[in-house]
């Protein structure tokens, strides 16, 4: 090159100067600008700030690295949306310092886990999730059961993300543990979106009897079915533990249908979106099987 | 011929410390690849994956890459400048302090304070701490290049420039936050807005700790390596300015689909399509260097070190904007493709070429021959293999998973439990864990081989000495 002295890469302070604005402007339009909108700081009409309990377990989520397997974002596509619900909108995460989306789905997203399961599967699952799906990889968590909540922690907390509290509210959280906490948070969120079942059976369309009724097949397949997704909550013999044993159910075929379909609010999430009509009635002639002992 | 006293000391130091975290690093990466596919490897709540996950990531990209990359700056300012550090106790300090700040990082991500954005999880106080060293590194870097003794500055000297500038935005902008307590504070951004930011920096700390200061590496020590020129300086001229223009823009496809403004989302997408261009100059400037030799393939054995680091750095740059477009992010977004991603970028190009340039830098310091040309050779065969065979099983399972999560029965319903999709993962994963155990071992034939070049180094001076004084 013949003009050396005079090129930019002989002149190391104007390079730095040229260098830093060429990185500031996609940085100005991509980050600062969209900071200065509206549109980036949303709040659903409904979303409630966090109470001292969810936020300390919040803050357990967060410790735990709960994100390194779980996003918290459902994507506007068919399937996200049938497994778990609707969409996540901009909305939901006023209060959420930082996001907690996440980036992998070593386990499933959590974005609409609130009331899903009844805090009593929280609580077991938590401890032992093999107990519910026998290889899940997923850690145990049981010592937060043994583990108070750290009250200084969470005042300063709610203190510097001026959350309103009530002094008998941290008086409470005194009798509770980490475990207590972490469920309760589990439990709200996504819950500010009202929940909708996204596949629901009519009730109509189910025969009163089981088609595959007398089918050994049938039993082997639903008996497949409940050890891969029932014996949590069913027990591994269907001995009942946070849902009733089979043995007593007293329901009838079709009760049994629309029930596993559909679930039951707050208590048990329903199946119609994942499992086919064959499969339902397959976990229906299995739970009859215990009933003509 | 310049005849300064170099200050090695510093060089050495940072790469010995970086060399000592990778170890830690990649140990506890084999344990979680363990953990994925049986959880019984969670041992209590300070080794469970949650945390060691975290700790894996940011003692590999603080301790190994930064500490590599602190280390070997330092010897490429002070060749390229023809001069000594300008503050050479001041680097002696960072080099301490550097080793002092990881452990007690790596310490605070055990105890689980973490702020929960990735790759800047560390909580304030090491934030704090982190800043301090930046300067400290900027001050003597850019101090020196400042003050340099050579007119013009080499391609290197400007990724370097970049580097530091870039990396102390994005990191001062991303860890600002509220702090509650000595280890726990809150984002000083909410929910949309803390994603876009943490993403915008997440991408980017990618790009400038991890392209530009390699390719800064890979432009010197490439043609010192091979005797060879760079092929085009106009090209790297174009490629250089280009890349630090367009990196900056594409953070927000990491948020596809997610609840992110669409516009923000599609000019991320369009971006990073842009950014093949500049990242392929690279490549090209590379393939072309050697092209008018291909024999030091063959002869100089630091040479496919290089021409495989660039190839994968080539694949990286085509397979990350291919993962941007919405179609393919619907598919193998949050699947274990992009740890597959990664790694190839990490295994493959930044390792590679960080191995590379410290087999070059050490013997050269210590002025004697590489122990071993043969056991280096080996290294590079067994890493690449592991490397291979650890992204390869990823992007297959990583298809399966995406697939399995989106495949639906005639009637609508979903044909898979998620359970029965996880489950699906672990042969892979069990894959994946041998993929990474060959590349330890590879890795270990590295260590050997520097370990043994300092004490030959050491030897060879001591016997220099000997000579003179009898």
């Amino acid at each position: 090159m013949s003009d050396n002295k005079n090129s930019i890469y002989s002149k190391a302070l104007l390079f730095t100067l040229v260098a830093t604005i060429t990185v500031l402007i996609g940085t100005f339009v991509t980050m600062f600008y969209p900071m200065m909108r509206a549109e980036m700081h949303p709040k659903l009409e409904n979303l409630q700030p966090f109470t001292p309990l969810q936020l300390a377990g919040r803050d357990i989520y967060m410790r735990e690295g709960c994100m390194n397997c779980h996003t918290q974002t459902v994507r506007p596509l068919k399937a996200d949306v049938l497994r778990y619900g609707d969409y996540s909108k901009a909305g939901e995460f006023y209060y959420d310092r930082p996001h907690l989306w996440g980036s992998k789905r070593t386990g499933p997203d959590l974005a609409r886990v609130g009331g899903k399961y009844p805090d009593d599967w929280h609580y077991q699952h938590m401890a032992n999730p093999q107990a519910f799906y026998e290889k899940s990889n997923m850690p145990k968590y049981a010592f937060l059961a043994n583990k108070k909540i750290n009250i200084e922690q969470t005042v300063a907390g709610l203190k510097v993300l001026g959350i309103p509290y009530k002094p008998e509210d941290i008086e409470a959280l005194k009798s509770k543990t980490e475990m207590d906490a972490i469920v309760a948070y589990l439990q709200q969120l996504g819950t500010a979106v009202s929940k909708k079942q996204v596949v629901l059976v009519d009730e109509k369309s189910v025969e009163e009897k089981s088609p595959l009724s007398g089918k050994a097949d049938a039993v082997a397949e639903g008996k497949r079915l409940y050890q891969l997704e029932c014996v949590g909550c069913h027990g591994k013999n269907a001995e009942g533990n946070i849902g009733p044993a089979f043995a007593d159910t007293g329901r009838s075929e079709k009760e049994l249908f629309v029930l596993i379909a559909n679930g039951l609010e707050g208590a048990m999430p329903g199946y119609a979106n994942q499992f086919t009509r064959e499969k339902i009635w397959d976990l229906v002639e299995y739970v009859k099987s215990f009933k003509k002992q | 011929m310049n005849e300064y006293q170099y200050d090695y000391q510093t060089v050495k130091g940072f790469i010995v410390s970086c060399l000592f975290w990778g170890v830690i690093g990649l140990v506890i990466g084999l344990l979680i690849s363990i953990q994925l596919w049986n959880s019984d490897f969670n041992f209590g709540e300070y080794l469970s994956f949650g945390r060691l996950r975290t700790f894996h990531t940011n003692v590999l990209a603080y301790g190994l890459g930064i500490g590599a990359e602190f280390g070997i700056f330092y010897y490429l300012v002070i060749r390229l400048t023809k001069r000594p550090l300008l503050f050479p106790k001041l680097a002696r300090f960072h080099l301490w302090l550097f080793n002092v700040g990881i452990t007690l990082a790596a310490w605070t991500l055990l105890m689980g304070y973490s702020q929960n954005l990735e790759y800047a999880e560390f909580e304030w106080p090491i934030d704090i701490a982190v800043v301090i060293l930046w300067v400290i590194f900027a001050i003597n870097v850019m101090g020196t290049i400042f003050k340099r003794k050579e007119e013009e500055m080499y391609i290197s000297l400007w990724y370097i420039i970049a580097t530091v500038v870039t990396v102390a935005i994005l990191y001062i902008v991303n860890n600002l936050s509220i702090p509650a307590t000595l280890f726990k504070s809150y984002h000083l951004f909410a929910g949309v807005n803390s994603a876009n930011v943490e993403w915008w920096y997440g991408h980017n700390a990618v790009g400038f700790l991890f392209t530009t200061p390699i390719l800064a590496m890979f432009y010197y020590f490439l043609p010192k390596s091979t005797g060879l020129p760079i092929y085009s300086h106009r090209l790297s001229i174009i490629s250089f300015w280009s890349l630090i223009f367009a990196y900056l823009w594409t953070g927000a496809h990491h948020l596809v689909y997610t609840p992110l403004p669409d516009w923000i989302q599609t000019l991320g997408i369009a971006f990073t399509l842009f950014l093949i261009a500049p990242s392929w100059g690279s490549v090209v400037n590379g393939y072309f260097t050697v092209e008018s030799d291909w024999s030091v393939m063959k002869n100089k054995y630091l040479t496919k070190f290089f021409i495989a680091g660039i190839t994968f750095y080539g694949l990286q740059t085509i397979q990350g904007p291919s993962q941007g477009i919405r179609v393919i992010s619907s598919l193998i977004h949050y699947t274990d493709w992009v740890p597959g991603h990664v790694h190839m970028g990490t295994m493959g190009w930044v390792t590679m070429v960080i191995c590379a340039s410290i087999y070059y830098i050490i013997p050269h310091i210590y002025k004697t021959e590489i122990y071993s040309v043969k056991l280096a050779n080996i290294h590079f065969w067994i890493v690449l293999i592991g490397q291979l065979m650890f992204s390869i099983t990823m992007w297959i399972t990583g298809i399966q998973q995406g697939a399995m999560w989106k495949m639906t029965n005639p009637d609508g319903s979903l044909k898979y439990t998620f359970i029965e999709t996880v489950t699906a993962n672990y042969p892979y994963w069990q894959m994946r864990t041998i993929a990474g155990v060959i590349f330890v071992v590879g890795m270990l034939f590295f260590l050997y081989n520097i370990f043994m070049t300092i004490q030959k180094g050491k030897k060879e001076l001591a016997a220099k000495l000997a000579a003179a004084n009898a």
